[in-house]
């Protein structure tokens, strides 16, 4: 069906590089959800206020635009930077820096949101319970609330992930050779966009549902000893 | 921070809202269009008129909206047969790209949320419509559909909202929409910075706007279901 021309190794090399920055996106967006629900039910105002800004703003802005700004806006900001410290001539950030920054910020806002409703959904009894026995706060998050937060958000941050896999196209625009830039340079050489395009599709389709079967095993595995609510 | 330039490229970055709105709005109304039959369809009792639109509906929703404007846009031309057909002056136009690429993309997502949304009306209620005669076409009309907007209205806001965002990808296909003005006029004042900072505050205003909106209209759809008060 698809007549390939010898750039199927390329397409290959492309997706490859779309899992890449999927994972560097997703690692940074975790700690950036994470930090960002406990400023959200944290007793600082400021850090309450700093959060909701963070959420509001980038899930209202495009993700394109996101990405935009972080390629090209940094690199003025990092040129200067590197000025004051006697670096001449012009600093960027790698497209593949800028993508991860500006992926990992985009899914960090979505995941704050789901990180906040996990942790609301932890009994408030275990958390005294520990207090009553002596742990502190960082002790009581990281072995009591962290654990089954994972658990609880775990359907969220799968559909978070399946959008921003989706997103990563993107990055193809500030020229990451991932997969739709790969399908770009080699439709430049074989005059056909329809054939690659739609290649570059079903391979995201393939991912897609490889990452759903993924996330029902996941689930799978961290409700385990769980009774399944009925209704 | 230049404020001065950001005084000066607002009545253009204003003039790409205007065309921003412009594709989301007839977007919308096409694939709300597309929608209905389709979430129709999904809830059938005939499996296979329910595997039908799905997919059409799995294609869109498991691949990026990027690859679907470009499918459409560069992809049609290379079949010599569409490039001499009646449809060619519509496919070589960004304009009506995107829309189409916009309309089948927010179809797909509609038809789900439509079809969860016709699916969550209390099953007694739509038996008591049979029950007293209504034909299916009547009690769709009357009972289910009436309320399957309500239900469905708080995740159809979420849509528009990620069409809004999603629009802004009208830019890679030429169309100067805003955030294809924003780009434009970092390519003549090297303002990257403040250029899309502003674009993505008018969006961000737009959200919220719409945000405050859907709010208004979901508590009106729902007056009927609060307890009364004083």
């Amino acid at each position: 069906m698809f007549e390939l021309q010898g750039f199927g190794d390329q397409i290959l090399l492309g997706a490859l590089m779309t899992l890449q920055l999927a994972a560097g996106a997703v690692a940074v967006g975790l700690v950036l959800g994470l930090l960002g629900a406990s400023a959200k039910l944290s007793r600082s105002r400021l850090a309450r206020a700093a959060a909701g800004l963070y959420t509001t703003v980038v899930r209202g802005v495009p993700e394109l635009i996101i990405v935009l700004l972080i390629y090209f806006g940094t690199a003025g900001m990092l040129t200067a930077l590197a000025g004051t410290f006697g670096h001449q001539g012009y600093v960027e950030l790698s497209p593949y820096a800028a993508g991860v920054t500006a992926l990992g910020i985009t899914f960090g806002s979505y995941a704050t949101e789901v990180f906040r409703g996990a942790m609301l959904a932890i009994p408030r009894g275990q958390i005294e319970a520990a207090q009553a026995f002596g742990m502190g706060r960082w002790l009581t998050f990281h072995r009591i609330v962290l654990p089954q937060v994972w658990r609880i958000a775990l359907p969220g941050l799968g559909n978070l992930f399946l959008v921003l896999l989706k997103d990563t196209a993107l990055v193809s625009l500030i020229g990451l050779e991932e997969l739709m830039r790969k399908s770009s340079i080699a439709i430049g050489f074989t005059k056909e966009p329809f054939t690659f395009y739609l290649l570059a599709a079903i391979i995201y389709l393939g991912m897609t549902v490889v990452t759903m079967a993924g996330i029902h095993f996941a689930e799978r595995w961290a409700n385990r000893g769980l009774e399944r609510s009925r209704t | 921070m230049n404020f001065q330039a950001i005084l000066d490229s607002l009545p253009k970055l204003l003039s790409g809202t205007v065309l921003t709105l412009e594709l989301v709005g007839v977007s919308l109304l096409i694939g709300l269009l597309l929608a209905l039959p389709m979430a129709l369809m999904r809830v059938s009792r005939r499996p296979l008129v329910r595997m039908l639109p799905y997919g059409y509906i799995f294609f869109f929703r498991g691949t990026p909206l990027l690859v679907q404007i470009f499918m459409i846009y560069y992809g049609a031309s290379q079949f010599e047969w569409i490039r001499e057909s009646a449809l060619w002056p519509i496919l070589r136009e960004p304009y009506w790209c995107a829309i189409i690429a916009f309309a089948l993309n927010t179809g797909a997502y509609t038809a789900e949320i439509l079809r969860g949304a016709i699916q969550a009306v209390p099953r007694g209620e739509i038996e008591a419509a049979r029950a007293i005669g209504m034909s299916l076409p009547l009690a769709y009309r009357r009972i289910i559909l009436p309320q399957a907007v309500r239900i469905g209205l708080p995740a159809y806001g979420n849509e528009i909202i990620l069409m809004i965002k999603g629009s802004a990808l009208a830019s890679t296909i030429t169309l100067l929409d805003l955030t294809g003005m924003a780009r434009t006029l970092i390519a003549r004042n090297y303002l990257p910075v403040e250029m899309f900072l502003t674009a993505g505050l008018i969006y961000l205003a737009m959200t919220l706007v719409l945000t405050q909106l859907f709010g208004a209209l979901e508590r009106r759809l729902g007056r009927h279901l609060r307890p009364h008060t004083g």
